[in-house]
């Protein structure tokens, strides 16, 4: 054992440090030293007349002060009414230290407050300098009622049991207990019942499984990549290294020629559930700088396709920084690594994003291959059954 | 009008006529005449320019020939600049990002630009004869007057608001990197950015947005910038963030204030 094994310093003893720590009876307050067996009560201070209580002109003062302020809310609420017909919407004029702002705006906001804050106010200094100042006090006491009330509530429970003949015949207590608890069940029903129908393999699937068969299992058809809002599918080529594609599966989206009242239609027939599910990031990065095989498999020459759904609380994963590779989530901060198949990298996030496995067509557009290998978004109870 | 007649014949009159006629002509070509297009003209000795004031004022960072420049610790000084075109110097230079003031998480736009547009469009040229890339565009490429801002504001959601705001205020990346707000932003500039795809941002080529769904953007951010604000102070249209916060303190501060009066004694 040599020198540099043991620590140059040695144990300091205790008494360096002082006479150990300050005990309970020892403070700042230089005393006795010794605690007093009980703290007496200090009982209240001693009551402050008021001014309105000592002089007449005092209370005319007060009678002054709440008559202005409840002037200032006759005057807030007359301010206000003139001003809702007198002042023209869309006048902007600027106020300092709050810009430019629309005058309708401001001045019936600060009239109709004034004219609240004035009644608030003035009933509070009112009841403050000239109602009754007395002070009343109100012993506490247990909560617990006494021995006697206590057994005399049990006793006329038990009198009263006796004299509706309730422990003389169990038939009246059994049907009567069934029929209250029974009761409870409609009520019940009717709460399970206003969740909505179960969702079955709803949670599952997305667009991109296709459409759901009478036998209730997805029909796969391979769909395009098309570009969120245009509806327009994707070659392989436009995507560029850096470059990243919002996209919706093909025939989701709404023809962006058509007219305000069938998009309404569209969105009514739950295309924007299908949409939050279906969502599908697209980014082309250098293939060389894909860790991950499966994500090189699953891709296209570097093209990658992941859900946009965070794997968290299902916001959109939106944020791509094309040097770092890093998908942000803005809603938690959960941080997904691009090159190597989205795993999490920073966030409460737990699974990495699903990948779309992709591939082109014979015209040369991105479609995808087989739907989500699993659920996307986050979790729930019967996810990966 | 007698005494004008009568000048006519004067010996100088000619010489005054010519002289009128002369600044005449000369004023009005100066006012027609076609101005040479100096950002289209990739001369040879644009390109030379160039390349002096590359080597002199970023070659430190992005290597004598624009090839970039490792740090050898895996990061680098500078990438390399070939095939970035001449719009992302356009856009990097004309904004004063580069030369970078300071190495930092972000380049950062500065008010104070150091270089000439003539300066700025030589080493453009420059980046630009070293491979092909993304041409500085011309003023129909962004004019907002040919946008829909409709349309703008359907393709800004989907593409840009995760980032840059629903308002266009910007927003927070990861390790202190950040979107910047584009209030105020030149259309060019948010044009070459959408381009060239700054630093962190992806790129958005014409593939992926068409140049009509960029000037749609662009219309898009300018009616929003444009829009007034009813309650005058935005607290920079970042939403909830700063609006709650604003109502915590001021809002709760005054409720306590009201609940401390309400419990004082009068005297």
């Amino acid at each position: 054992m040599s020198e540099h094994d043991t620590p140059d310093t040695a144990v300091v003893p205790a008494d360096d440090f002082g006479h150990g720590a300050v005990r309970l009876d020892e403070g700042h307050v230089i005393g006795t030293g010794g605690l007093p067996d009980r703290f007496e009560n200090p009982g209240l201070p001693p009551h402050q007349p008021r001014m309105s209580d000592l002089t007449e002109a005092g209370a005319k003062r007060a009678e002054k002060q709440v008559a202005a302020l409840f002037s200032v809310s006759i005057l807030g609420t007359l301010v206000f009414l003139v001003s809702y017909f007198a002042i023209a919407r869309d006048t902007y004029v600027f106020i300092p230290g709050i810009g430019d702002v629309d005058l309708s705006n401001v001045v019936l906001g600060t009239s109709l407050g004034a004219a609240l804050l004035g009644i608030g106010l003035g009933a509070v200094h009112w009841a403050k300098t000239l109602m009754p100042d007395h002070e009343s006090v109100e012993m506490r006491h247990t909560m617990r009622s006494s021995e006697e009330r206590r057994q005399g509530f049990v006793d006329t429970l038990r009198a009263g049991g006796e004299t509706s003949q309730l422990t003389r015949r169990p038939l009246i207590k059994v049907t009567l207990g069934a029929a209250m608890g029974l009761f409870a069940l409609p009520l019940l029903v009717q709460l399970v019942g206003g969740l909505g129908r179960l969702p079955k393999n709803e949670l599952s699937l997305t667009y991109w499984s296709g459409e759901v068969g009478p036998d209730g299992k997805p029909h796969f058809k391979p769909l395009r990549l098309a570009r969120d809002p245009e509806g327009t599918p994707i070659k392989a080529e436009d995507v560029t290294i850096g470059s990243v594609f919002h996209v919706q599966p093909d025939g989701l989206l709404p023809d962006p020629t058509s007219d305000e009242p069938e998009l309404r239609a569209g969105l009514e027939s739950g295309i924007l559930e299908a949409k939050s599910k279906a969502a599908v990031l697209l980014m082309r990065l250098n293939p060389s700088d894909i860790k991950s095989q499966k994500e090189k498999d699953w891709g296209y020459d570097g093209i990658v396709a992941y859900s946009k759904i965070c794997t968290h609380v299902g916001c959109p994963v939106g944020l791509y920084e094309q040097q770092t590779h890093h998908l942000l989530c803005p809603c938690h901060q959960s941080t997904f690594d691009v090159t190597d198949d989205c795993k999490v990298i920073f966030g409460p996030a737990k699974r990495p994003l699903p990948q779309l496995k992709i591939t082109v067509d014979d015209e040369g557009y991105l479609i995808a291959t087989q739907p989500f290998r699993e659920a996307v978004g986050p979790s729930f109870w019967e996810r990966g059954q | 009008m007698t005494a004008l007649a009568a000048k006519r014949r004067h010996p100088a009159a000619f010489a005054f006529l010519l002289l009128l006629a002369l600044l005449v002509t000369g004023t009005a070509y100066a006012a027609f005449a076609p101005r040479p297009a100096q950002a289209a003209t990739l001369g040879a000795d644009q390109v030379v320019e160039g390349k002096k004031l590359f080597q002199a004022n970023c070659s430190t960072c992005h290597g004598l020939n624009a090839e970039g420049k490792s740090l050898g610790d895996g990061t680098e000084a500078g990438p390399a600049l070939a095939g970035v075109g001449a719009s992302a110097v356009d856009f990097q230079m004309g904004t004063g990002r580069m030369p970078l003031a300071a190495p930092g998480i972000q380049a950062q736009r500065q008010q104070k630009i150091l270089f000439t547009p003539e300066q700025i469009s030589q080493v453009a040229a420059y980046i630009a004869s070293l491979a092909p890339g993304p041409a500085v565009p011309t003023s129909s490429d962004y004019d907002p007057a040919t946008g829909n801002a409709a349309k703008g504001g359907a393709l800004f959601r989907v593409n840009c608001a995760m980032c840059h705001n629903f308002a266009g205020s910007g927003g927070a990346l990861t390790r202190g990197k950040y979107a910047p707000s584009l209030m105020g932003v030149a259309p060019k500039d948010v044009y070459e950015a959408m381009v060239t795809g700054p630093q962190s941002m992806p790129v958005f080529n014409d593939t992926n947005i068409d140049p009509q769904g960029k000037r749609d953007i662009i219309a898009f951010l300018q009616t929003v910038h444009d829009s007034p604000t009813p309650g005058g102070m935005k607290l920079g249209a970042l939403g909830p963030v700063s609006e709650g916060l604003f109502a915590w303190i001021f809002g709760l501060g005054i409720l306590i204030g009201c609940a401390m009066w309400l419990g004082q004694k009068s005297a």
